[in-house]
């Protein structure tokens, strides 16, 4: 098993795997999109409350859990890297992070978009709003501390370490807020014993959930392997790719 | 060689600690001006309405405690960094978490006692009821230890930079908020009169998370950066 | 189809989110295969300099 991961884990195998994999998880993540896009936009019913507004949430709420996932993601990746020491592990959790914080900002934004016309105001510190823009400021952390730090091997395992610290954290920060203040609707999606979404609605929400996970490991394999290459660019395999390269195009 | 037990260590270190801290005075006393100096910048920011001030007061100390205490965050490992101590620190055979707790302990004597002693003065300036004032120290109590503690993860990680100023604040502020909030919270409920023993028991319970929790990853983040 | 795009008076918050995701998520696409190609031939070029001095 461990034999396996090494193999799957070792640079110039994921180079050449993640070739063959990231035309496929593009098509899918677009063929999502589309799926959920038209059942957000078109198919969904409209709310009796919040009218077409509320169809912000078909990139709001996936964003927002996509934030969580892609930090607890790092931070397991981030793990795995210093425990058993595997490259390739350090290196996801390091793409990982201006992913993350790009839904982060995405959720922050389309939630402000959301509250103007519900609350009346670009901006109000209820208490998600204000876990998630901690969770940017964490993300920025982690993403300045990579850029920080000039050997990049030591800064990917600081990065990792930092990553695991911060992960522990964010349950204390997001009970904190929560306890600071509650303004928001509470959650409508988790409660399965009483669906109070309609389902129509909430089915393009998972697609485009689904999707949006897809995304990020079609994004992460393309970072991943632009990382790979400019840290293995004296290695052996680099320079062969790069022979193959100028044949194929000569 | 005479073999030294950890507890020998540790309080060997907590004393070269504190006595570097007594020689360089100034340092001591410069996270303390600043703090003076933010909590007077207010008044005089806002105005000084009686009742605004009085609202704002466990806020304004609470922030201005907690940049303080950011900025003297360096001088847990810096100068240790510079002579090369900090290599033979972690050469020592015993745990390199436990000595870590002695150099955080020693930062928050210098530190963060000060904070509390001159905190009673400043809640006088902004007008804080006189009643809340011990409570306002015993929040300072207990949380400036976890701002020591978990500065010194972020220190660790950044102690060989040379710029690592305001990348240390964006690393240390948002775990800083709980800590924030749950201060502040204790003593806005005791103004109107409510029970705080909640927030002093979540407070409590920061700071042994913390004592158990950070010192694994200041270990490890100081060997990182030596490496 | 008017009425699509006017999403019951809410059309310039909602086609802002959704232009604003489309912006973040498409940058998070193109940026690392452009990255990828600059890098690929600053690493050719480099090769090739190499030969020449050789």
């Amino acid at each position: 098993m461990m034999k396996f991961i090494h193999k799957t884990a070792s640079p110039p195998y994921f180079y050449h795997l993640s070739g063959l994999w990231i035309p496929w998880l593009g098509m899918i993540t677009l063929l999502l999109l589309m799926a959920g896009l038209y059942g957000g936009l078109i198919y969904a019913p409209t709310d009796y409350q919040q009218g077409e507004s509320y169809r912000i949430i078909y990139i709001h709420v996936p964003a927002a859990w996509m934030s969580l996932f892609i930090y607890i993601a790092m931070a397991g990746a981030g793990a795995i890297g210093l425990i058993w020491r595997i490259k390739l592990a350090e290196t996801v959790a390091v793409c990982s992070a201006p992913i993350g914080a790009g839904f982060t900002l995405l959720a922050l934004v389309t939630g402000s978009l959301w509250g103007k016309p519900m609350w009346g105001a670009w901006w109000v510190w209820d208490a998600r709003l204000t876990a998630e823009l901690l969770l940017l400021f964490l993300y920025l952390g982690v993403m300045s501390l990579y850029v920080a730090i000039p050997d990049k091997r030591v800064a990917s395992r600081a990065v990792a370490l930092l990553a695991l610290v911060g992960v522990v954290n964010i349950p204390i920060i997001h009970y904190s807020v929560e306890w600071w203040n509650t303004l928001h609707q509470g959650p409508t999606v988790t409660k399965f014993d009483k669906p109070s979404i309609d389902l129509r609605m909430l089915v393009p929400l998972l697609i485009m959930a689904v999707a949006f996970k897809v995304y990020y490991v079609w994004s992460l394999f393309l970072r991943v392997r632009v990382e790979l290459l400019e840290r293995e660019r004296n290695s052996q395999w680099v320079k062969e790719l790069l022979k193959q390269n100028k044949e194929s195009q000569a | 060689m005479k073999k030294t037990t950890l507890s020998q260590v540790f309080f060997a270190l907590l004393k070269r600690d504190l006595l570097l801290a007594f020689r360089h005075r100034a340092e001591l006393f410069n996270p303390l001006l600043f703090f003076v100096l933010v909590v007077t910048l207010f008044p005089l920011g806002t105005g000084a309405d009686t009742k605004l001030l009085q609202t704002m007061a466990p806020g304004i100390i609470w922030v201005a405690a907690l940049l303080a205490a950011m900025l003297s965050l360096d001088t847990i490992f810096r100068s240790d960094f510079e002579d090369g101590s900090l290599e033979l620190l972690l050469l020592n055979a015993h745990p390199t978490s436990i000595l870590v707790l002695a150099k955080v302990l020693a930062h928050w004597l210098i530190t963060g006692v000060p904070l509390m002693i001159i905190a009673p003065l400043l809640a006088l300036f902004l007008g804080l009821d006189q009643d809340l004032i011990g409570l306002l120290v015993l929040t300072l109590l207990l949380g400036t230890p976890v701002l020591s503690l978990i500065g010194a993860v972020a220190i660790a990680l950044t102690v060989g930079l040379k710029r690592g100023g305001i990348l240390l604040s964006l690393l240390v502020l948002p775990f800083y908020v709980p800590v924030l909030i749950f201060a502040t919270n204790a003593i806005e409920m005791a103004m109107s009169g409510l029970p705080v023993t909640a927030q002093l028991w979540i407070l409590s319970s920061f700071l042994l998370l913390a004592i158990t929790l950070t010192p694994w990853p200041t270990a490890a983040a100081l060997k990182l950066s030596l490496s | 189809m008017k009425e699509f795009f006017h999403m019951g008076g809410y059309g310039f918050y909602v086609w802002l989110s959704y232009g604003i995701a489309a912006v973040v998520l498409i940058s998070n696409i193109i940026l690392p295969v452009y990255q990828r190609k600059s890098m690929l031939n600053k690493l050719a070029k480099k090769i090739k300099r190499a030969e020449q001095l050789k």
